[in-house]
């Protein structure tokens, strides 16, 4: 089993997921630069959090256009699992592997805070192991994490099972007052029809050790190694 | 001596006018023409402005920095000796930290200037060789609360410098923290901007800012040169005036994301064997890096602007080497080993040349292809700048206070929580990736910052710290208490104190009452380092911090750091359970001189602010040491701003859950306004099971310290206090909801 971590030159949570990977859960894991053109032999890519190209434009929208962005495009459309977290959701996104957009805050703001997330579908490979309507405590760290779709999106994304975990609050209500960011339906983390490429803005691999506040994030990564090893 | 640099025809004549627009003064142009033996031309004078500025060459302040304490047995760099010290933190492993103002800039653009006072601290860390791992800062304004007349320019501010820090330290991937943020109507128009940055590194990797190796060749990477940030370091050298405005060319540009690449293409860089001397260009950029490189060296340089890699077309000599455009960095490289530059340059696709040669004349030579513009001595430039022995003129010692103000005490606690300098950071630090590189097990909020670096395995403890309404009314003895708060903070958070970087900011030294304040906060600063023995590792000053009303209260900034042995050790302020005993290591107090109950509910700073003893400052932390040591600390809070109120109210507040409580102070004779807002010193509250109680107070009182059970976290919803007869009781969700909404409410009013 090997992973891939994706190292736009922004990317800067490229070692905490190569961390969470590798040390947490003992998944061999390589980085591929941003100027590679192929992905090979791993069974896990991930497009980690960062400003992959200093994001000055909308973030992920210069990444889209990187070399090895072509190979994650093709390795996705052969069926291979990809992960994308926070600046890894808006690349997928405006790379169109993912539907919908990311756009600013409606506060305007960077937000960096812990946020519980309700479970949706968990027939896919990242939430195999948690139980629908599990909450899970896991930080967001964005400033343009605010999703976005037309109203033909979001009935398909609702009829296909496709949100994959909502922003709530700790007793997994989904409201308003637990929506971040302005997101459509607090839509936090959504997968492709085919189920195999996940985009979420929260961070899992911030919440994956006690001493760091959760372990929430474990059961992202615990439902990938299942998965996988099956 | 060669005396070949030539005046250019664009060259304005050297006049005793534009000597002096240039800050130099006539004794200081008699010292440039004996080093040079000729006049200098545009492009040297230009050079010795920003080079003998005091950002540059700390001259009026050198003296008075001699007084800190500097070395010990785990300094690895001294203060001056290099971008930044190096402390050892064991097996191997080594801090590179500091903090650095940009306050300046910050009042005349706030968003860019903040923004790119965090790039250069974090350029200062790299260049050492370490890699930054957190960032901290301490910020100060203007009242952003009532209705002064500057209230909206102060929110302004504040919200541009918040969102700048945010900017640059998101980008970039480097957490930030913690840090202070106050208010007070003696920053109106001059806020203070210091950033703090700190780095990890192995002993072997510890990489030096000189110029060895005569025929080594001199790289320029990063950014191109731009005419931004043109002599910042003299623009920070004087006042601010109405026409600082003007000065909007002094502050500089940054961009993370190039710095980011900058930050990841020197590391990798420093793995090889191909670099001999490296320096950032951060304070007047190329001439800076240049001659403080070869002065370092023992060597000259040679540089040719030709080869400078530049974004605009037409610029002079003197725009070249005064600029302060970011994210550039000057790397002697071992002959032969270029291609290994130019490789990772390449990968990292960022702009290098090679500029220049280092060699054995000592002289800066600056050069436009064959023409030499500027050739000064580099050793005299950069490390002989005069002295001064500024003159003193001691303010008036502080007056006790006649009579104290009363007030109904319930009412008080909720304005002091609501005070902005009090309330919540939240506002301030969710703008802030506070937990990028997956380390900080201590979330901003608590007495100090907790991070473990796990490529060392090390649990670090950073705090910043400094209450200048203490300093304003007694200089020395409010630097002796900023030392004794942040080693308190650290020691509350479970950690030991390693070490010290300070921000100095002050007003004009010109002025005699200024410097005096210079001279007593430096002397009580260095009477706290050494009172618990942590070594000042390098730091910043920044003077001329005035505005049209006059100089800002004296604010020695404190940044200190310090290791926690053990990831158990790490405590924070929260109550943690209801059944808890609440326990007061130290005194009950009694010195309101200097608190913010005055401050906030009279709008009076006066008074005799509290004392510290650093004997019994130092027992109470080791006692405190000695008891979570023991695993019996659930949390720990020290008593500061607000006095023992406010310290109880956050604890019930600032956890993952609010939990009431219970305190009963029984008989104390005090009034209630004294004991529940007395700001005194050595002063910690603890929580821990109700089974250990009695054994830690004994413990404590073994020790010499005074301790007493007050109460216990009922995890009620009410916060009720008894003393002397009478009863306070307020709902903690109250509280929690003035403390936590009282910033985010005023920011967000029209």
């Amino acid at each position: 089993m090997k992973a891939a971590v994706i190292r736009f030159p922004g990317s800067n949570c490229d070692q905490d997921c190569h961390y969470a990977l590798q040390r947490v859960f003992g998944i061999s894991t390589d980085y591929v630069w941003h100027k590679d053109s192929s992905l090979k032999g791993y069974d896990l890519v991930v497009l980690p959090g960062g400003f992959s190209y200093g994001d000055y434009l909308r973030c992920g929208a210069i990444a889209r256009f990187s070399p090895i962005m072509k190979a994650v495009t093709d390795y996705a459309n052969a069926g291979g699992l990809l992960i994308g977290i926070c600046n890894g959701f808006q690349v997928l996104t405006e790379s169109r592997l993912l539907p919908g957009a990311l756009v600013r805050n409606r506060s305007l703001h960077f937000i960096c805070e812990h946020r519980f997330l309700r479970v949706g579908a968990t027939d896919n490979p990242f939430l195999n192991l948690a139980q629908p309507g599990q909450v899970l405590n896991i930080p967001i760290a964005h400033g343009e994490g605010n999703y976005t779709a037309d109203q033909a999106t979001l009935e398909e994304l609702n009829a296909n099972r496709q949100i994959l975990v909502r922003y709530c609050d700790a007793k997994g209500t989904v409201s308003e007052a637990a929506n971040p960011n302005g997101s459509l339906n607090n839509i936090a983390g959504i997968c492709n029809a085919g189920r195999n490429v996940f985009g979420l803005m929260p961070h899992p691999e911030r919440a994956c050790e006690a001493r760091l506040g959760s372990e929430d994030g474990n059961v992202i990564f615990q439902s990938i190694l299942k998965y996988l090893k099956n | 001596m060669n005396t070949t640099a030539v005046s250019l025809p664009q060259d304005p004549e050297i006049t005793p006018a534009v000597i002096a627009k240039h800050g130099i003064t006539p004794d200081e142009y008699e010292r440039i023409q004996k080093i040079l033996g000729r006049k200098p031309n545009f492009t040297e004078l230009g050079i010795f402005s920003v080079m003998w500025s005091e950002h540059c060459s700390y001259k009026n302040s050198k003296p008075e920095l001699r007084k800190f304490p500097t070395t010990g047995p785990t300094v690895l760099v001294k203060a001056g000796e290099e971008n930044a010290g190096v402390i050892d933190v064991g097996d191997g492993w080594g801090i590179a930290f500091k903090m650095e103002s940009h306050n300046h800039p910050s009042a005349i653009e706030p968003f860019q200037g903040a923004a790119t006072g965090v790039g250069g601290i974090i350029r200062d860390i790299f260049t050492m060789g370490a890699r930054p791992v957190f960032n901290l800062n301490s910020l100060r304004f203007g009242a952003i609360s009532g209705d002064g007349p500057n209230v909206k320019t102060n929110r302004r501010l504040f919200s541009g410098v918040v969102a700048g820090i945010a900017h640059y330290g998101n980008c970039i991937g480097i957490p930030t923290i913690g840090g202070e943020v106050y208010f007070d109507e003696s920053y109106e128009g001059n806020p203070l901007v210091n950033v703090f940055c700190l780095g990890v590194l192995k002993h072997e990797e510890i990489a030096r800012g000189a110029a060895k190796g005569i025929g080594n060749p001199v790289f320029y990477v990063g950014a191109e040169t731009g005419r931004d940030g043109l002599a910042g370091a003299a623009f920070a050298s004087r006042e601010l005036t109405e026409e600082s405005k003007q000065d909007r060319p002094a502050v500089q540009v940054g961009d993370p994301f190039k710095e980011k690449l900058l930050l990841e293409a020197c590391l990798e860089l420093l793995t090889t064997d191909a670099v001999a001397g490296i320096q950032d260009m951060g304070a007047a950029g190329l001439t800076c890096s240049t001659c403080e490189t070869a002065s370092r060296g023992g060597t000259g340089v040679e540089i040719d602007l030709e080869k400078v890699p530049k974004r605009e077309v037409g610029m002079t000599p003197y725009e070249i080497m005064l600029s302060e455009s970011q994210e550039r960095m000057l790397i002697i490289v071992e002959k032969g080993k270029e291609h290994i530059v130019k490789e990772i340059f390449e990968k990292w696709d960022l702009p290098y040349a090679e500029v220049g040669v280092v060699n054995n004349d000592g002289m800066m030579r600056v050069k436009v292809g064959a023409v030499t513009v500027a050739e000064i001595p580099a050793r005299q430039l950069a490390d002989e700048a005069p002295i001064y022995n500024r003159e003193v003129s001691p303010k008036p010692a502080p007056v006790a206070l006649k009579n104290l103000p009363k007030t109904d005490v319930g009412c008080a606690l909720g304005k002091l929580l609501a005070d902005p300098s009090i309330a919540s950071k939240v506002w301030v630090y969710r703008q802030y990736d506070h937990m990028v590189r997956d380390g900080t097990m201590v979330l901003p909020g608590s007495d100090a910052a907790v991070f473990i670096v796990r490529e060392a395995n090390k649990i670090l403890a950073s705090t910043s710290d400094c209450n200048a309404i203490y300093c304003a009314l007694d200089p020395r003895e409010g630097a002796r208490v900023a030392v004794a708060e942040a080693a308190r903070n650290l020691a509350c958070s479970g950690a030991i104190p390693l070490a010290v970087t300070d921000n100095l900011n002050f007003g004009n030294p010109h002025k005699p009452e200024n410097f005096w304040q210079l001279r007593e906060c430096v002397e009580g600063l260095a009477e706290g380092c050494n009172a618990f023995n942590t070594p000042v590792t390098g730091g910043n000053v920044s003077l001329y911090n005035e505005n049209p009303a006059g100089a800002i209260d004296p604010t020695p900034t404190v940044g200190m750091v310090g290791i926690i042995e053990d990831e158990k050790h790490v405590t924070t302020s929260s109550f943690k359970d209801a059944g808890d005993a609440v326990i007061l290591l130290g005194e009950l107090g009694n010195e309101m001189g200097g608190s913010h109950y005055l401050k906030v509910l009279f709008g009076r700073k006066e008074g005799i602010p509290p004392r510290v003893d650093f004997t019994k400052e130092l027992a109470l932390h080791d006692t405190l040491r000695g008891l979570i040591r023991q695993g019996v600390v659930k949390s720990a809070h020290d008593c500061a701003e607000g006095g023992l109120a406010v310290t109880l109210a956050e604890s019930c507040i600032c956890g993952k859950k609010t939990l009431g409580a219970d305190i009963d102070f029984a008989a104390t004779g005090l009034q209630p306004e004294v004991l529940l807002f007395n700001e005194s010193q050595t002063r910690v509250v603890v929580s821990v099971a109700p089974a250990h109680a009695d054994a830690a107070v004994a413990f404590a009182r073994e020790k010499g310290i005074p301790a007493r059970r007050i109460g216990t976290v009922v995890g009620g919803a009410q916060l009720a206090i008894k003393a002397d007869g009478a009863e306070y009781k307020w709902p903690v969700a109250d509280l929690s909801a003035t403390w936590y909404g009282s910033i985010s409410s005023l920011m967000s009013e029209a």
